[in-house]
C-alpha cells in the first residue's frame, strides 16, 4: 500500500436521521481526513439517506477512514468506489455576465461543443448547466474562466455516483 | 441519540445499552428532553435488538488463527503483548491457559495489567513509558509481537518507527479501527479477545524458546522498578503494604505519578481488580470509579489511589459516599504538586516549574523550584477535609504509620476514610522512556 495521493470514492448508506450528516463530516474533520466533496440525499427508502464522499487520500489513511465509517452506528454500510466500475457525475452552473452579442453566440458556440445546457439568460447574461464528471467540470471552469475572465461565477453540487450495471462503463 | 417521540424511548434505551455493552464497549449518550421524560406511555421494551448500522463481530476467521499459529511456531523469540481487551472480554483464565501452553513470556500494557497473575513466572512487567526494563526490552528484541486486544498508542510505542523494529506483528482486535491504525500489523485479527484465545488453544504447541524465556527474566530480576533511593515514606511502600495486607481488593487509581506508580507496585491476581483511566487520562476518575466498584462489589475492599491534584477534582463525591455509607479507603498521595507534570518540567523544561505547586502563592518568589518547610500549607487540609463531609481522615508521613492508617480506615465500616500520606514532593517516576525515544533507550532513575 503506498503513500502517494489518489482521488478517492466512498458511497455510504446512512440512516436518514437528524444529526447523521453532522456526525459524519464531523468524524471525518476530527480526525483530519480531507474530504473534498459530500453529497447527500434521500434513497428509495426514506429512512436511508446515501452519501458520495470524494477524497483525494492515500491507501493506508483510506483504508482507516472506511473503519471508523464502518464503526458509526448511523452507518448501514460503506462501499468503496475505487476499484469498481461506476457512473459518476457532478452539476456544475456557470454564470456568465456583462455579455455583448459577440460573447454571448460564444457561450452558445461552448455549449453545443461540450453538451452543455443554456438554461437561462438574459440581455447581458448566460446561464449553463454541465453534467459532467467533476475533473471535465474542472475544464469547464478553466475554459470560461479563459474565455471570459473575471465574468463569471461558478456553484457546483459535488460529485453523486452509483455501480454502473454493465461492467465496461466507467 | 436523542429520544423525538415517547413510542421510541424503550427501544432507544435497549439498543444504547446493547452498544454499551458490546463488541468493544462503552458509553453510549442518550439524550431525554423533558417532554418525553414526563410523558406517560408503555414500559415494555422490545424483545430484540437489530440495528442495522451495528453488528458487532461474533465470530473468528480461522484462515487467520492458522497463519497466526503457523508464524509463532516459527518464532525464535516471541512475545504477547496484552492489552485492555483481554480484561474486558474476561479472558484472564483462557490468557494464562494460553501463556502456559506455549511459554511465550507475556508484558501488558496499563489498561492489560492482570490478564495473567502478575506474580505469574511468564509475566514481565509493563510496557511503555514507564514500564519495565524487561518489558521494553522484551518488545525491542522480540521476532514475533503477538498483541491483543491493545491500540498501540503513544504511551507504548515510544518512537513508532523504531517499535518492534524486528518483529513479524499479530494484532487480535475487536475493533477493526483499532487493527493497523497506529502500527502496520502482518497479520490482523478481528474478533472478541476470548473468543480468539479459545481458537488459539486448539491450535498452539509448546515452543521451544526457554533461552529467550531466561533472557527476558534475566532482564527482570536484574532491573526490578523500585523507590529504594528515596527515603521514608514511598508510593512503594504504600502500595505493597496494600499488596502484602488485602486480599483481592479493588484498586481504583487517579491519573498521574500516583496511577504510574500504582501501575508499576499493584500485584493483580485478576480480573477487574484494576480501574485506571488509561485511555484518556482523566484526573477525578479515581474516586467516583472507587464508588462505583464498591457498589457493585460491597464485599470487596475498595481503595482508591489518587493524588493531591485529582482528588479534588470529584472531591464532591465525598458527600454521595458519606450519604451511601461506603466504606472506602482513599489513599492521597500527597506531593504538594502535580507531580506528573512537575516531573516533565523538570526533565525536558529545565526545570521551570510553572502552575504545578500546589503550595504556590501570588507573593512567592518568582522562578521558585522547589516548596520548602517554610512554603504556606498547602491547601485543602485532607483531614479536615474528610471530617467536614461527615467522613473520616488521617495523615501519615513514615512508612512505621501505614499499619495505624489502613487499621483505622478499617475500623469504620460505613463511612470512607482518607489516608493522606505526606510523600518527598519531587519524587519521579521511573523508569522512564521520554518522548520521541526507541523504548530500549530508557532513563532508569
Ligand atoms: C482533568 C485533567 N486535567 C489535567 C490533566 C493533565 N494532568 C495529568 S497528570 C496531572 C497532575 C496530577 O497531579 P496530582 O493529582 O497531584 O497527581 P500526582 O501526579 O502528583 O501524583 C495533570 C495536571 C489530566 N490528565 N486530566
Ligand atoms: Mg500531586
Amino acid at each position: 500500500m503506498g503513500m502517494e495521493m489518489k482521488k478517492r470514492y466512498i458511497s455510504l448508506y446512512v440512516e436518514n436521521r437528524i444529526g447523521v450528516l453532522a456526525k459524519i463530516s464531523g468524524l471525518l474533520a476530527g480526525k483530519s481526513y480531507n474530504m473534498d466533496t459530500l453529497t447527500v440525499g434521500e434513497t428509495e427508502d426514506p429512512t436511508v439517506s446515501r452519501m458520495t464522499i470524494g477524497l483525494t487520500i492515500d491507501d493506508i489513511t483510506f483504508e482507516q477512514v472506511k473503519k471508523q465509517l464502518n464503526r458509526c452506528v448511523v452507518v448501514i454500510k460503506v462501499m468503496d468506489f475505487s476499484e469498481i466500475p461506476i457512473h459518476k457525475k457532478e452539476l456544475l452552473f456557470i454564470k456568465v455576465s456583462g455579455c455583448g452579442e459577440k460573447d454571448k453566440a460564444e457561450v452558445f458556440r461552448i455549449a453545443q461543443a461540450f453538451g452543455l445546457e443554456v438554461i437561462d439568460y438574459d440581455k447581458r447574461r448566460v446561464l449553463v448547466q454541465c453534467v459532467k464528471t467533476e475533473s471535465a467540470n474542472n475544464d469547464m471552469i478553466r475554459l470560461f474562466n479563459q474565455t471570459f475572465p473575471s465574468r463569471i461565477e461558478t456553484v457546483r453540487g459535488g460529485s453523486v455516483a452509483i455501480e454502473a450495471i454493465s461492467t465496461s462503463e466507467q | 441519540m436523542t429520544v423525538r417521540t415517547r413510542e421510541e424511548l424503550p427501544r432507544i434505551l435497549k439498543e444504547a445499552f446493547y452498544i454499551a455493552r458490546t463488541g468493544r464497549p462503552g458509553p453510549v449518550v442518550v439524550d431525554v428532553p423533558k417532554v418525553i421524560q414526563q410523558a406517560l406511555g408503555p414500559d415494555e421494551y422490545p424483545k430484540e435488538v437489530n440495528i442495522r448500522g451495528y453488528k458487532p463481530n461474533e465470530s473468528v476467521h480461522m484462515g487467520q488463527i492458522k497463519k497466526a499459529v503457523s508464524m509463532l511456531k516459527k518464532a525464535k523469540r516471541p512475545l504477547f503483548l496484552i492489552g485492555g481487551g483481554v480484561n474486558i472480554s474476561g479472558a484472564n483464565a483462557e490468557m494464562k491457559e494460553l501463556a502456559e501452553r506455549t511459554g511465550v513470556p507475556v508484558i501488558t500494557t496499563i489498561m492489560g495489567k492482570g490478564a495473567i497473575p502478575t506474580s505469574h513466572e511468564l509475566y514481565m512487567g509493563n510496557i511503555g513509558i514507564h514500564g519495565s526494563y524487561a518489558a521494553n526490552h522484551a518488545v525491542a528484541e522480540c521476532d514475533v509481537l503477538f498483541s491483543i486486544g491493545t491500540r498501540f498508542n503513544d504511551r507504548i510505542t515510544g518512537k513508532i518507527e523504531e517499535f518492534a523494529k524486528d518483529a513479524k506483528i499479530i494484532h487480535i482486535d475487536v475493533d477493526a479501527a483499532s487493527i493497523s491504525k497506529n502500527i502496520v500489523v502482518d497479520i490482523p485479527i478481528v474478533a472478541d479477545a476470548k473468543l480468539a484465545i479459545e481458537k488459539l488453544l486448539d491450535e498452539v504447541p509448546k515452543l521451544e524458546i526457554q533461552a529467550w524465556t531466561e533472557q527476558v527474566r534475566g532482564w527482570k530480576k536484574e532491573h526490578p522498578i523500585t523507590m529504594e533511593n528515596y527515603e521514608g515514606l514511598t508510593p512503594e511502600k504504600i502500595i505493597r503494604y496494600i499488596n502484602e495486607h488485602f486480599e483481592r481488593p479493588i484498586i481504583t487509581t487517579d491519573v498521574g505519578q500516583n496511577q504510574l506508580w500504582a501501575t508499576q507496585y499493584i500485584e493483580l491476581e485478576g480480573n477487574r481488580q484494576f480501574l485506571t483511566s488509561g485511555g484518556l487520562g482523566t484526573m477525578g476518575y479515581g474516586f467516583p470509579a472507587a464508588i462505583g466498584a464498591k457498589l457493585g462489589n460491597p464485599d470487596t475492599p475498595v481503595i482508591a489511589i489518587s493524588g493531591d491534584g485529582g482528588m479534588q477534582m470529584n472531591i464532591q463525591e465525598l458527600a454521595t459516599a458519606v450519604t451511601l455509607e461506603l466504606p472506602l479507603i482513599l489513599v492521597v498521595l500527597n506531593n504538594g504538586y502535580l507531580g506528573n507534570v512537575r516531573q516533565w518540567q523538570e526533565l525536558f523544561y529545565g526545570k521551570r516549574y510553572s502552575s504545578t505547586c500546589l503550595r504556590y502563592r501570588r507573593s512567592c518568589e518568582r522562578r521558585c523550584q522547589d516548596s520548602r518547610e517554610a512554603c504556606p500549607p498547602y491547601t485543602p487540609d485532607f483531614v479536615k477535609l474528610a471530617e467536614s463531609y461527615d467522613a473520616y481522615g488521617i495523615r501519615i508521613s513514615k512508612p512505621e504509620e501505614l499499619k495505624e492508617a489502613f487499621d483505622y480506615a478499617l475500623s469504620h465500616k460505613n463511612a470512607p476514610t482518607i489516608i493522606e500520606c505526606l510523600i518527598e514532593p519531587e519524587a519521579n517516576v521511573f523508569p522512564m522512556v521520554p518522548t520521541g525515544n526507541t523504548l530500549g533507550d530508557m532513563i532508569l532513575g
